[in-house]
C-alpha cells in the first residue's frame, strides 16, 4: 500500500515536471518608457498602444511577459533599468523609451550585448548613421524626418517666407535644420526658446514683426500647449503655421478651440481608412473608452506587431539572435499606417500625410487628407553600412 | 517703437505674474522664516481646481473662488500638517520637506486628475485683442492680469500697512515673542499669512492657466524666477517683491526679445543666437548677482 502510493505520486510529480518543461517560460519583453512627470502621458499611450497587440497574453502565438518600466526621463535611470534588464532578468528583446537623450544612454550597450531594441519613438541621428545596429530597429520615424515632412509641406502649399521656432537644445536645433532640409523657401527668422520657458509674448512679437507667410514650431508637451494658446490670443493675423507630429490629440484637448484649422504633417491618424486601423482604432475605444488616441499609441502598437512579427517566424526562440532580427527586418506586418518598410539603417521608409486640426464631436481631432511624399526614408541611411 | 511698446507690455505683464507668486513667498518666508519649496504646489492646485470647476459649471468666474478656496484650503491644511513642525528647524530640513510635499502634491494630482493636461478657456468676454495704439493691438486677457495684478498689489499694501492684522503681520516679522507675550495668538496668525500667500498663489494658478499649460508640475516651471524676484527684492517685502517682480519681468522679456538682435549687428546670425539666447536666459541670474553684490539685503530690504 506504502509502496504504491509513493509510485502513484512519484508518477504524479513527474507529470508536473514535463508539463511545466513543455510549456517553456514566457518570452520576456523589456519596456523602458517614461511614465512619470508631465510627459509621462507620452509613456503611457505608448504603453497602452503596445498592449493592445497582445491577445491573452500571446504575442506571435507565443506566450509573452512584459516588464514595463519608468524611466523618468532620466538617461542614468534608464541605463541602470536596462541593466537589471539585460543582465538579471535575460531580457533579449526591449522597447518603450520615447525621448533621444535616454536612448543614446541605453541603447548602444543594449544592441553590443545581443539584445534586439525595437524604437517606438526615438530615433536620433547618432544611431542612424555610421552607428546602425543589426539590433537596432526603429519603428516610429527618425528625428529628422519628422521636421522634413513639414518642411516639404510648406513647400507644397507654396510658403516663401518661413519664421522656425524650437526650444534651444538638440532636437531643437536638429529640428529647425532638418525643417529646412524640406523647405525650398527662405527662412526670414529663428528662435531658440528656452526649454522650461512659460511665457511666449516676445516672440510672439517678434514673429509680428517679421511677416513670415508661414510659422514652423515644434515647441514639444507644455511648451507647445503654452504657446499656441498664447498665440491665438495675441490674434496675428495672415500667418499660417505647419506643425510637426508631436503635437497630438492629447495637447489640443488642452488647448481647445485655439488649435482648429492648423496644419500638420502626420504618419498615422484616427481616420485612416485600412483594416489595420481600423481595427486598431475600435481595439483602443474597447479598451480605454474615449480616452485620447495619438500617434505615440499607434507607434506603440507597431513596435508589438513587429515583435509579434519576430516571435511568429522564429516560434518565439529568442536564443538565436540573427534568425529574429531577420524576421522582423522583413517588416512582415500590417501596421495601421499601411506601408511600412525598414531601410538599411532599419529605420522606417513610410508615406506622410498632411493633417488638419478640425472640430470634432468631443473637442479638436487630428484629420489625416492628402499624401505628402510616398516612401521617405531619412538622409542617414546612406553613412550606414550593415 | 511699437514693438519696444509691446514688449514692456509684455515684461509688465510676466512681472505682475512673478509679483503675485512672490508676495505670498515674501510674506511667508520673511515673517515666518520659512523657506516653502511647495509654493508652486499651490500655484498648480490653485489651477486645478478652479480650471475643473469652470470645466464643470461652463462659468470661468465660478472657477475662480473655487481656486482660492482650493488653494487657501490647501494652505492651511499643509501649514497645521507640515509647516508649523519647522519654525524652529533649520531651512535645510524646511527645504526638505517642503520639497517632499512637491512630490506628494504633485502625486495628488496625478491619481485625482490623470497625467494628461487639462483644458482652460477663457470666457468670450476677454477673448481677443485691443488696439492700444495704432497697430498696436494686445491681447485683452493680458491686460486683465495686468490690472489684477496690480489691484492685488494696492490691496496687500492697504493691508498690511493700514489694517490691524497688517500690522500684526509686521510685528510678528520683527519679534515674534514681543507679539506672543502680548497676548497675540501668533499660531493663528501665521496660519492666517500662509493662507493668504496661498490664495494669491491660487490666483497666480488660475490666471495663468488660459495662458499656460495646466499640468502636473506646472509649478516648478516658475518657481524658481520667483525665488529670484524675492531675493532681488529683499526678503520679506512686499514692496521689494512688486518692484523686483516688475522690474525682472520687463527686463527678461527685453533680453529674450532684444539681446540677440543687437547681438547680430556686431557678429554673424548664428553665433548671435546662441549668444544671445545663453545670456537672455542668464539674464535675471545674473542680476540677482550683482544686486546681492552691491545690495545684500535686497532692493528694498524689509525693516527690522
Amino acid at each position: 500500500m506504502t509502496i504504491l502510493r509513493t509510485l502513484a505520486l512519484t508518477t504524479a510529480l513527474t507529470a508536473v515536471t514535463t508539463t511545466a518543461a513543455l510549456a517553456a517560460d514566457p518570452v520576456k519583453v523589456g519596456m523602458i518608457t517614461t511614465l512619470s512627470g508631465p510627459a509621462g502621458y507620452i509613456g503611457e499611450q505608448m504603453r497602452d498602444g503596445f498592449m493592445l497587440a497582445i491577445e491573452d497574453g500571446m504575442l506571435g502565438g507565443v506566450e509573452v511577459e512584459i516588464l514595463v518600466e519608468d524611466d523618468q526621463l532620466n538617461p542614468g535611470h534608464g541605463r541602470q533599468i536596462a541593466d537589471a534588464m539585460v543582465y538579471d532578468e535575460e531580457v533579449k528583446i526591449m522597447t518603450g523609451i520615447i525621448f533621444s537623450n535616454v536612448a543614446g544612454a541605453v541603447v548602444p550597450d543594449v544592441v553590443s550585448n545581443d539584445v534586439i531594441y525595437i524604437s517606438p519613438n526615438a530615433g536620433p541621428s547618432t544611431l542612424a548613421g555610421k552607428a546602425c545596429d543589426p539590433n537596432y530597429f526603429v519603428v516610429s520615424w527618425q528625428n529628422d524626418t519628422l521636421h522634413e515632412v513639414p518642411g516639404m509641406l510648406a513647400t507644397k502649399k507654396g510658403y516663401e517666407k518661413a519664421f522656425l521656432m524650437a526650444p534651444n537644445y538638440q532636437a531643437g536645433k536638429d529640428a529647425l535644420v532638418g525643417f529646412m532640409r524640406g523647405f525650398e523657401g527662405e527662412a526670414v527668422g529663428e528662435l531658440y526658446t528656452q526649454l522650461d520657458q512659460v511665457d511666449f509674448a516676445p516672440e510672439i512679437a517678434q514673429i509680428r514683426a517679421a511677416q513670415p507667410d508661414v510659422l514652423y514650431q515644434f515647441l514639444p508637451g507644455a511648451l507647445g500647449i503654452n504657446f499656441l494658446k498664447q498665440y491665438d490670443q495675441a490674434g496675428l493675423e495672415g500667418i499660417d503655421m505647419v506643425l510637426p507630429e508631436p503635437v497630438d490629440a492629447v495637447m489640443i484637448g488642452a488647448i481647445g478651440e485655439a488649435v482648429i484649422g492648423l496644419t500638420e504633417a502626420t504618419h498615422w491618424a484616427p481616420n485612416f481608412d485600412n483594416p489595420a486601423s481600423t481595427a486598431f482604432v475600435a481595439a483602443w475605444v474597447d479598451a480605454y473608452g474615449d480616452r485620447p488616441l495619438t500617434a505615440y499609441a499607434e507607434q506603440g502598437y507597431t513596435a508589438a506587431l513587429a515583435i509579434a512579427s519576430g516571435l511568429l517566424a522564429t516560434g518565439g526562440d529568442v536564443s538565436d539572435v540573427v534568425a529574429l532580427r531577420d524576421a522582423i527586418a522583413q517588416a512582415d506586418f500590417e501596421s495601421p499606417r499601411g506601408d511600412f518598410a525598414f531601410g538599411v539603417n532599419q529605420h522606417p521608409i513610410m508615406d506622410w500625410y498632411e493633417a488638419k486640426i478640425v472640430a470634432g464631436d468631443t473637442g479638436p481631432q487630428i484629420i489625416a487628407g492628402d499624401l505628402i511624399a510616398e516612401d521617405v526614408g531619412d538622409v542617414y541611411a546612406a553613412e550606414c553600412s550593415m | 517703437m511699437i514693438l519696444v511698446f509691446e514688449q514692456l507690455l509684455n515684461g509688465l505683464q510676466y512681472g505682475v505674474m512673478l509679483f503675485l507668486l512672490a508676495a505670498g513667498l515674501t510674506l511667508i518666508f520673511g515673517i515666518m522664516g520659512i523657506i516653502n519649496l511647495a509654493h508652486g504646489s499651490l500655484y498648480m492646485v490653485g489651477a486645478f481646481a478652479g480650471v475643473w470647476v469652470a470645466a464643470q459649471t461652463g462659468s470661468f468666474w465660478l472657477g475662480l473662488p473655487a481656486a482660492l478656496a482650493a488653494a487657501a484650503l490647501t494652505g492651511v491644511i499643509i501649514e497645521a500638517m507640515v509647516i508649523r513642525r519647522l519654525y524652529d528647524r533649520d531651512h535645510l530640513e524646511q527645504v526638505l520637506a517642503t520639497f517632499a510635499l512637491i512630490l506628494v502634491c504633485n502625486e495628488l494630482i496625478v491619481i485625482v486628475f490623470g497625467r494628461q493636461p487639462r483644458f482652460a478657456g477663457i470666457p468670450d468676454s476677454l477673448t481677443g485683442s485691443v488696439e492700444l495704439l495704432p497697430g498696436l493691438f494686445y491681447p485683452l486677457y493680458r491686460l486683465i492680469i495686468i490690472a489684477v495684478g496690480m489691484l492685488v498689489a494696492g490691496g496687500l499694501y492697504l493691508f498690511i500697512n493700514r489694517t490691524r492684522v497688517g500690522m500684526l503681520i509686521r510685528a510678528g516679522s520683527t519679534d515674534r515673542e514681543m507679539v506672543r507675550a502680548l497676548g497675540v495668538d501668533i499660531r493663528r496668525l501665521y496660519t492666517a499669512v500662509f493662507a493668504l500667500g496661498a490664495v494669491m498663489a491660487g490666483l497666480a494658478g488660475y490666471l495663468a492657466a488660459p495662458l499656460f499649460a495646466v499640468q502636473v508640475g506646472m509649478g516648478e516651471r516658475i518657481l524658481l524666477a520667483t525665488f529670484v524676484v524675492v531675493v532681488v527684492g529683499g526678503v520679506g517685502s512686499i514692496r521689494g517683491a512688486f518692484v523686483a517682480g516688475i522690474a525682472l519681468g520687463i527686463l527678461d522679456t527685453a533680453m529674450r526679445a532684444f539681446v540677440p538682435g543687437l547681438l547680430k549687428t556686431v557678429m554673424n546670425n548664428a553665433d548671435a543666437d546662441a549668444l544671445g539666447t545663453g545670456l537672455a536666459s542668464m539674464g535675471i541670474y545674473l542680476i540677482m548677482a550683482l544686486v546681492l553684490l552691491v545690495k545684500p539685503r535686497g532692493l528694498l530690504p524689509a525693516k527690522g
